[in-house]
């Protein structure tokens, strides 16, 4: 390939990727100024093309679903390496809307919402106890809360739906939601974050009267704004394309989500060869949402693998990640 | 004065007490939580494990009796149906394992290196457009790659181009191995392979690699997860210090020698860290089986996670699928040491 042949040649760590392993390095400059400019222009190109053929990869896909999605079914097996439509139709749409699609809207809704609220009050109140008030047993809750994230998510699915129809809860919206409160990473990172605020603002507040409650929540939470943001968009993704523990925690399909609905539509049907513009329109419509969410607050999401590698370090490793949707 | 110490001491007391109390109540909801909606299901499913619980009624009531260690011994050590089926989930995951950490690491390393260059404009776009799979749900991704790996999709239209006919990608339980031995001439099973086996599964069978319908979706968690990993490696990029890298370059080293002595040796917590998501990320492989095969073809896309998911609310032998869960529960804790281990012993080696 172009990017091993140039990249052999090349400065900077990026290029090593995709030089040859075998490849003489050779001199990093030559004292021909020209030949270096032309060198460097023609791995410039290399690099962009090896960039754009990926981008294409991860692109065209969505492209193709989005394009499918208004396509006939036999335009979709006909064609299947043009987006575009040879006759644009919206009866992938019309179907979805029969398909109870808005009710698992509303779920999803439901679910997010309720998940994503919840998780932002308990986690940063835990986390703002974990980082500074001071009582006996904190260490070992702080153990706990460590240990629980390593627990990897598929194994507790029997354990979820034994719980849920123990407590009758199986089938109802808060059988949807309490199982994805349990958030252990939402707190860690709230933990963290506490302890990089100075504790000298909070000290003002509790001289100026404040009790810890009011402190809590009119001085310290406003300053977590960066990392209440994070929680919230790591816990709105989290709860819309949660799939399995939503599965196990109900049968009935009026309480089917999204993910559940537009999967029991895929799952269910066996030579589904013919269904491929309806799915993929439900397939496109369930990512608008995290596309927005992601769209507009790529700053932070594209922060978190950042905050990742910081706070799994200090204890030694990682291990410690729950990667539920995974 | 000493009244006024005292009261003082009182109202420091006091105070630590309203701080340990709120401590206690802060932490509440989630050791609330955490205790009934994660420790006590794990402890259940403990008891579900060791009862012949057929999903009626409660597991708890008086007409469910433990059996011991007998759903383990039915996985492990007796020759049967529930061995066999495990043995190959066991096969279809380590195959997956084997080949989606180590291909979702380089590649994304690859991309965080290409991404992380300082002269390089539209990086906004490139890191979005990698990213993007990581953010959609696992349901709409699957769809997608049904669909680019359908009879009549993309992949095999491209493959079409080469004059090459496409298989039928879901429904074709051949091994690749086994289709390699087979273009080497090798079409019958050697007796020492086909009669001895391990879990109930002949060697021949634990050799025959990832089925082609395996390979999809091998594929498909490729595609999707290496996006995130690209989000680790780049902070840890960005962290290396450049004079490190022209020291590397004033000393005549090139850009493999470089990437190899110095950019790879920076970037080894973010390597572990990688290699340890994806060692348990892809252990846990369950909706994509679930949405796109079942376990189908032939049983050549079960994982240990679906199964135990379709023994337990699919043939409601909950015994067995809890078993199941807690032996993937095992591996991965297992698995998760050993790399540490090694890990460190290549470290101090170093």
């Amino acid at each position: 390939m172009t990017a091993g042949r140039s990249g052999a040649a090349t400065l900077g760590a990026g290029e090593a990727a995709a030089a040859r392993p075998g490849g003489r390095g050779g001199p990093a400059w030559r004292p021909r100024r020209l030949g270096v400019r032309a060198r460097r222009r023609w791995r410039q190109a290399a690099i962009y093309l090896v960039l754009g053929l990926c981008a294409v990869v991860y692109i065209f896909p969505f492209l193709l679903g989005v394009g499918t999605a208004f396509k006939t079914n036999a335009d979709a097996s006909a064609h299947p390496l043009n987006p575009i439509p040879q006759h644009w139709v919206l009866s992938a749409f019309s179907e979805l809307g029969q398909q109870d699609f808005l009710r698992w809207l509303a779920n999803s809704v439901v679910v997010a919402v309720f998940v994503t609220a919840g998780r932002l009050l308990f986690d940063s109140m835990a986390g703002y106890a974990l980082a500074r008030l001071r009582f006996r047993g904190r260490g070992a809750v702080f153990s706990a809360v460590i240990a629980v994230m390593a627990v990897p998510g598929v194994v507790l699915l029997i354990p979820t739906f034994l719980v849920l129809k123990e407590l009758n809860l199986f089938n109802t919206y808060p059988g949807l939601v309490f199982p994805l409160l349990t958030d252990a990473a939402g707190v860690f990172i709230m933990r963290q974050f506490f302890l990089t605020i100075h504790p000298s603002i909070e000290e003002a507040a509790k001289i100026d009267g404040a009790g810890i409650f009011r402190t809590y929540w009119s001085v310290v939470l406003p300053m977590a704004r960066p990392a209440l943001l994070t929680l919230m968009i790591l816990s709105f993704q989290g709860s819309w394309n949660n799939f399995s523990t939503i599965l196990v925690a109900h049968e009935s399909p009026s309480l089917d989500t999204l993910t559940t609905g537009v999967g029991r539509l895929v799952s269910g049907q066996l030579g589904a060869a013919t269904q491929y513009p309806l799915e993929l329109a439900a397939a496109m419509a369930m990512t608008v949402p995290v596309a927005i969410v992601f769209f507009v607050f790529q700053k932070y999401i594209m922060r978190t693998g950042e905050g990742a590698v910081k706070e799994l370090r200090p204890f030694g490793g990682p291990g410690l990640g729950r990667r539920r949707e995974a | 004065m000493t009244v006024l110490a005292a009261s003082r001491l009182t109202a420091r007391f006091s105070a630590r007490r309203r701080e340990a109390a709120a401590g206690w109540l802060f932490s509440a909801p989630v050791l609330v939580l955490l205790v009934v909606f994660l420790v006590a299901p794990i402890v259940m499913a403990a008891w579900v494990s060791l009862s012949d619980w057929t999903g009626i009624g409660s597991p708890f009531s008086s007409g469910v009796h433990s059996v011991g260690l007998r759903n383990y011994q039915a996985l492990l050590t007796q020759p049967g149906l529930p061995q066999q089926q495990l043995g190959e989930s066991l096969r279809n995951n380590v195959y997956y394992v084997i080949l989606v950490v180590p291909l979702q690491t380089a590649l994304a390393l690859g991309l965080a290196l290409f991404v992380s260059r300082k002269r390089l404009t539209g990086r906004g776009f490139f890191r979005t457009a990698y990213y993007f799979p990581s953010i959609t749900s696992s349901v709409a991704v699957s769809i997608i790659f049904l669909y680019i790996f359908g009879t009549t999709g993309v992949v095999n239209a491209l493959i079409g181009f080469l004059g090459v006919h496409g298989p039928n990608w879901f429904d074709d339980p051949s091994g690749v191995l086994q289709l390699l031995y087979s273009g080497l001439g090798v079409t019958q099973a050697p007796a020492a392979l086909a009669n001895h086996g391990f879990l109930g599964l002949p060697w021949w069978q634990w050799l025959a690699g990832p089925s082609v319908a395996m390979i999809a979706i091998i594929a498909l968690a490729i595609w999707t997860t290496s996006g995130t990993f690209m989000l680790i490696f780049l902070p840890a990029i960005y962290a290396i210090p450049t004079d490190l890298e022209e020291a590397a370059i004033v000393d005549g080293a090139g850009p493999w020698q470089r990437f190899r002595r110095v950019t790879l040796p920076m970037l080894r917590p973010a390597l572990f860290l990688v290699l340890t998501l994806g060692l348990i990320g892809t252990w846990q492989v369950f909706d994509q089986i679930y949405l796109m095969s079942q376990g189908n073809p032939a049983g050549t896309t079960l994982t240990p996670a679906f199964l135990a998911y379709q023994e337990s609310f699919g043939n409601q032998q909950w015994g067995q699928g809890a078993a199941i869960a807690f032996i993937l529960f095992g591996i991965i804790v297992v698995l998760t040491i050993l790399q540490r281990l090694a890990m460190r012993a290549k470290g101090s080696a170093t």
